[in-house]
């Protein structure tokens, strides 16, 4: 919009609103930093200044590392983040690129319902799907969540992907079938190099929302060496009423930095994706 | 998806050679049921089953690990008259629309502050985003530390303040509880409607907003009728969204009060694990989560046919 005029004008329309809602967005995680770097005796202690640190210590990571299984719920979640995360972006494409690209029976239905199941939330579907998993014998396994991860990831990346394939014109995969290529070829070939973006844009979103994921993790994973940084945090650092403090805000700070970093790297494809109208939460 | 024109002639099969197998692959109906086969089936398999098997479940009595007994309605029935679960189904509501409410509010304000040119723009659209992404559990963590009943900073800065003289028990009184989980739903889901709204701001041409001066609308009437409009499309989609999974919420409120103190807090979800999981009653814990179809079908239905008309 219209530009700003003077300083002042300036910092009340972008720098005064701007920080409050930085300070505002930002502060939980500067609570989590410095909760997690704080000696006991300062954490427990409600008549000093809380909102800084006044003789930090690594001893909560420490603790956290030496004491827990932090360092497998990292290895499982990144292990179940990947798998589901390339598989449903395998078969989300293939079932992208057809709705998208091409004429056949059926097509509509298909779209409907890759719409729904998109947008049927896990809590309708948690309870059955709970003992299905039991009968297929796969509780408290790393398998039991990468085969329903994909049942949230799948539906999101075909829907932004469809976008994607339309975008690409009809031509260029006409030309190369007159040059002898299967339809096959023409895709992987042709169409899907020119929606590296897309591809991208769903792989990242797809890998945070796995790493988010909290619902089938906590009722199919039990035992503490197959449970997922989320669900370990929330059931194993919290024991009864006893909480380990400085250990849970390490546990959530170590659990956070990956996905951050990866979000980092990626922003642009990442708010592309958000954008493209279609975002889980 | 539009419906595309129908091919005006399918290339016939040249007379006197076999049918390979390739040809037959080549056709465009087959080539895309090979391709949509395998993730169609999976979804069958793991979306749509468990969905009737959830229903069937609904009519069952049927503890973990043993064999249900079907009861018909009788679950619903106990349902209907459980004090808790019009508690839930208010709890529901409330958390719903204010938690809406305010993040498409504080969303909105979001966008409007970003879409100015200032230096350090694209750094400040990835920190705003940082409670969109970070894992919903392990932010929500810190957030218990920030409404622990003895050492809330919230209550520090209030009572030396001067604004209250004890703290509060953030987690532990009902009223605040509920107040406490839908200022972390607000925290995390308002970047959600401030970049996409942002996005949406960035696709009007600047060149209305100069007409609309020119021709003396003022900034509010220029909100109201240039920006407003031309953003609906985006909002209604965001707000559908946000709908429905806010909705549906369970890693929150399960993190951060259990729904408690005294079901205060309770939602479908959440009392769909209690009931089902912790308690064991299988058939009831799919009851509660069926009760959200409704209102949940409604929500599902109008985004599903909005969003193929656009």
């Amino acid at each position: 919009m219209v530009g700003g005029r003077g300083l002042g004008t300036r910092a009340l329309r972008v720098y005064l609103p701007l920080s409050l809602l930085l300070i505002l967005m930002l502060f939980p995680f500067y609570w989590m930093l410095i909760t997690s770097i704080k000696p006991n005796r300062e954490l427990y202690n409600a008549r000093i200044m809380p909102l800084i640190v006044y003789q930090p210590t690594l001893k909560h990571y420490v603790d956290l590392l030496s004491e827990t299984n932090f360092l497998t719920w990292t290895y499982n979640t990144f292990l179940v983040a990947i798998v589901s995360t390339a598989v449903s972006l395998v078969l989300g494409t293939m079932t992208a690129y057809p709705l998208a690209r091409m004429n056949f029976p059926g097509a509509a239905v298909v779209a409907i319902g890759v719409a729904a199941t998109y947008l049927v939330p896990q809590p309708l579907l948690f309870i059955p799907m709970a003992d299905i998993i039991n009968t297929l014998g796969l509780g408290n396994t790393l398998q039991a969540v990468m085969l329903t991860y994909p049942t949230l990831l799948i539906p999101f990346c075909a829907w932004l992907l469809m976008g994607y394939f339309k975008s690409v014109p009809r031509e260029l995969e006409e030309a190369a079938r007159i040059d002898g290529a299967s339809r096959l070829q023409a895709m992987t070939r042709v169409i899907l190099p020119l929606c590296t973006p897309g591809l991208l844009s769903a792989g990242i979103f797809a890998f945070t929302l796995a790493q988010n994921e909290f619902l089938y993790a906590l009722i199919f994973l039990t035992k503490s060496d197959v449970r997922t940084v989320p669900v370990g945090a929330i059931t194993e650092l919290i024991r009864g009423d006893v909480f380990y403090w400085g250990q849970l805000m390490a546990a959530a700070l170590l659990g956070s930095i990956p996905v951050a970093l990866i979000y980092s790297f990626f922003v642009d494809y990442y708010v592309a994706g958000l954008t493209s109208g279609s975002v889980k939460s | 998806m539009a419906v595309r024109p129908a091919p005006l002639a399918q290339p016939a099969p040249v007379a006197g050679r076999p049918l390979s197998l390739r040809r037959i692959v080549e056709r465009e109906g087959v080539f895309s049921w090979l391709m949509l086969a395998p993730g169609v089936f999976f979804l069958l398999a793991f979306v749509a089953y468990p969905f009737f098997y959830g229903i069937y479940l609904s009519l069952q009595d049927r503890p973990v690990a043993q064999t249900g007994v079907f009861v018909g309605l009788a679950n619903f029935w106990t349902l209907a008259h459980d004090a808790v679960f019009w508690q839930v189904t208010r709890n529901m509501f409330v958390y719903t629309i204010v938690t809406t409410i305010l993040k498409l509010s504080g969303g909105l304000a979001m966008a409007l502050v970003m879409d100015q040119t200032f230096r350090g723009k694209n750094l400040a659209r990835a920190f705003l985003l940082l409670p969109f992404i970070v894992p919903t559990a392990l932010s929500t963590v810190a957030w218990m530390w920030i409404f622990d009943p003895t050492f809330s900073v919230i209550n520090w800065l209030l009572v030396r303040g001067g604004v209250i003289s004890t703290g509060f028990s953030w987690l532990g009184n009902s009223t605040l509880a509920m107040v406490a989980i839908i200022i972390v739903n607000t925290w995390r889901g308002m970047p959600f409607y401030g970049i996409t709204l942002l996005a949406g701001l960035q696709t009007i041409s600047p060149e209305l907003y100069e007409v609309a001066a020119i021709d003396g609308a003022s900034p509010r009437q220029r909100f109201w009728h240039v920006t407003m409009p031309l953003i609906k499309p985006v909002l209604i989609i965001v707000t559908m969204f946000s709908v429905i999974f806010t909705f549906s919420d369970f890693q929150l409120i399960y993190a951060l009060t259990h729904g408690g103190p005294a079901n205060a807090t309770q939602v479908f979800a959440t009392y769909a694990y209690d009931l089902g999981m912790s308690a064991g009653k299988l058939g009831m814990g799919a009851a509660v989560a069926l009760s959200m179809l409704p209102a949940l079908a409604l929500l599902i239905v109008g985004l599903t046919v909005y969003l193929r008309r656009e």
